[in-house]
């Protein structure tokens, strides 16, 4: 489904990426893990090219991504993302958040693109705020907007970086319980968190990075509960 | 009396008052033409576009405008024949449209980078989110400084007397010169100015509020026991 190979990333004389590799199946959820500056979240930006990285390939179903060639923006509409700040627009409705790029972007006519994000809406259990804009919401509430947004656009994998980390603890939840129903569903999704709950339950894959490099990787019960890397151990430690 | 020069020469001022008004809201619309395109080579990636809007800024906001205005009167009827209304708004305009500039570059700065980059993680492109996403909530914050700006440029305009336009301060000019009334004179000309400027900040105002409340009804936000 996509694949980085040997991704570098450096941020002035800060090398943030050293050479990672990865690769994603389809359906796959993979869960990100690390302290903070590990690199994880910029490797995620890399998968859509918020960040252009300085050398190694990412390859998306078998076609390679050149970030200075390919059409970016087509690539970008098939890949949702959701960020830690949820950044909705705070002059448009919760509505028209998620009819916006469905509009704008994929050419929907407006009923179409409303009936879709209504039905979005209820997914995430929103409908009922669909006029209200979002400096009226809670912050799980605006992740859930933000996630009916990205999937409005039918994304083919789902990035989300730290969802839950901006969001007052007893807010987590809903949001959580959004993205484990996702994953039900079959969507191929890359989760950079903190959650080690949610990443036991719900992921194919944890994998750890630490210092710009993948350390260990490997099924959640294995990973959790025997870590081989010291390192590894060393972090999950520290969390427990 | 002040009085008797309100009461006489009111046609005349009236009149006046008209071609201010009409010279300074073209000269601020071509201003904020100016000013958005100049604010877009500012926060360009390309260092020529930066280094032109460096210089319009750095020359226009380092000269007086009453040298501006000659420069470009004189100036622009030695190469084509322009009207002096026209001569007049287009030199008021190059100069305000400096400032806006930097007004727009400021707010458009001022929005959040997530913006733009929710924006992009849809697929929408550069101009597609500037236009949709960042421009809309830009415009929203420099209201403020933007009728601060008209506000000024609708003062400042007074100026173009000095090349000879029949605006509101050279008919008081004039008015004065006949009537030997300085004082009175002058002072009604403040009085128009002064109502003009009340008006408008009115309207300023009132708009400021009516984008505040477009976003959110501030009422129910305070009584929303969920609002973050």
């Amino acid at each position: 489904m996509i694949e980085v190979k040997h991704l570098v990333k450096s941020f002035g004389s800060l090398t943030v990426l050293k050479g990672v590799t990865l690769t994603v199946q389809e359906k796959e959820v993979v869960v990100l893990l690390g302290a903070s500056g590990s690199g994880k979240s910029t490797l995620l930006r890399c998968l859509n090219f918020l960040e252009v990285y300085d050398e190694g390939e990412v390859w998306v179903g078998g076609t390679q991504i050149d970030p200075y060639k390919s059409n970016l923006n087509q690539f970008r509409a098939e890949v949702g993302m959701v960020f830690q700040h949820f950044n909705l627009f705070p002059h448009k409705t919760v509505l028209e958040n998620v009819i916006e790029a469905p509009i704008h972007v994929k050419r929907m006519n407006v009923a179409e693109a409303k009936e879709l994000a209504y039905e979005l809406l209820k997914k995430v259990n929103m409908q009922d705020k669909a006029d209200v804009y979002p400096d009226m919401l809670s912050g799980g509430q605006k992740q859930r907007v933000a996630i009916a947004r990205a999937l409005a656009m039918k994304p083919k994998i789902m990035l989300f970086d730290e969802p839950t980390s901006a969001l007052d603890p007893e807010l987590v939840g809903e949001v959580l319980q959004v993205m484990k129903q996702l994953a039900k569903e079959g969507m191929t999704m890359i989760v950079v968190t903190h959650e080690m709950g949610f990443a036991r339950e719900v992921a194919d894959r944890a994998v750890f990075m630490d210092n710009g490099q993948i350390l260990e990787q490997g099924p959640p019960n294995t990973f959790f509960e025997n870590p081989q890397n010291e390192r590894t151990k060393q972090f999950l430690g520290s969390i427990r | 009396m002040i009085l008797d020069i309100l009461l006489s020469s009111y046609p005349l001022f009236l009149k006046a008052s008209w071609l201010t008004l009409k010279l300074t809201a073209v000269a601020l619309l071509l201003g904020c033409g100016v000013g958005l395109i100049i604010a877009f080579f500012r926060i360009s990636s390309s260092k020529v576009l930066n280094y032109i809007a460096h210089i319009y800024i750095t020359v226009i906001r380092g000269t007086p405008l009453i040298v501006q205005i000659a420069i470009l009167y004189f100036g622009i009827s030695n190469l084509v024949t322009l009207s002096q209304f026209w001569a007049g708004a287009i030199a008021l305009a190059v100069h305000n449209g400096a400032y806006i500039a930097e007004i727009f570059r400021g707010a458009i700065q001022s929005i959040d980078r997530g913006q733009m980059e929710a924006s992009r993680s849809l697929g929408m492109s550069y101009p597609l989110a500037m236009r949709r996403i960042v421009l809309p909530q830009a415009f929203r914050r420099a209201i403020p400084s933007l009728g601060n700006q008209f506000i000024i440029g609708l003062k400042d305009s007074s100026l173009v007397a000095y090349v000879g336009m029949q605006d509101l301060w050279g008919t008081g000019l004039s008015e004065a010169a006949s009537n030997y009334r300085q004082l009175e004179t002058y002072m009604v000309v403040g009085l128009y100015y002064l109502v003009m400027i009340t008006i408008f900040t009115y309207f300023v105002n009132r708009l400021e509020g009516r984008l505040a409340t477009g976003r959110a009804p501030k009422k129910q936000a305070k009584d929303n026991s969920v609002a973050a």
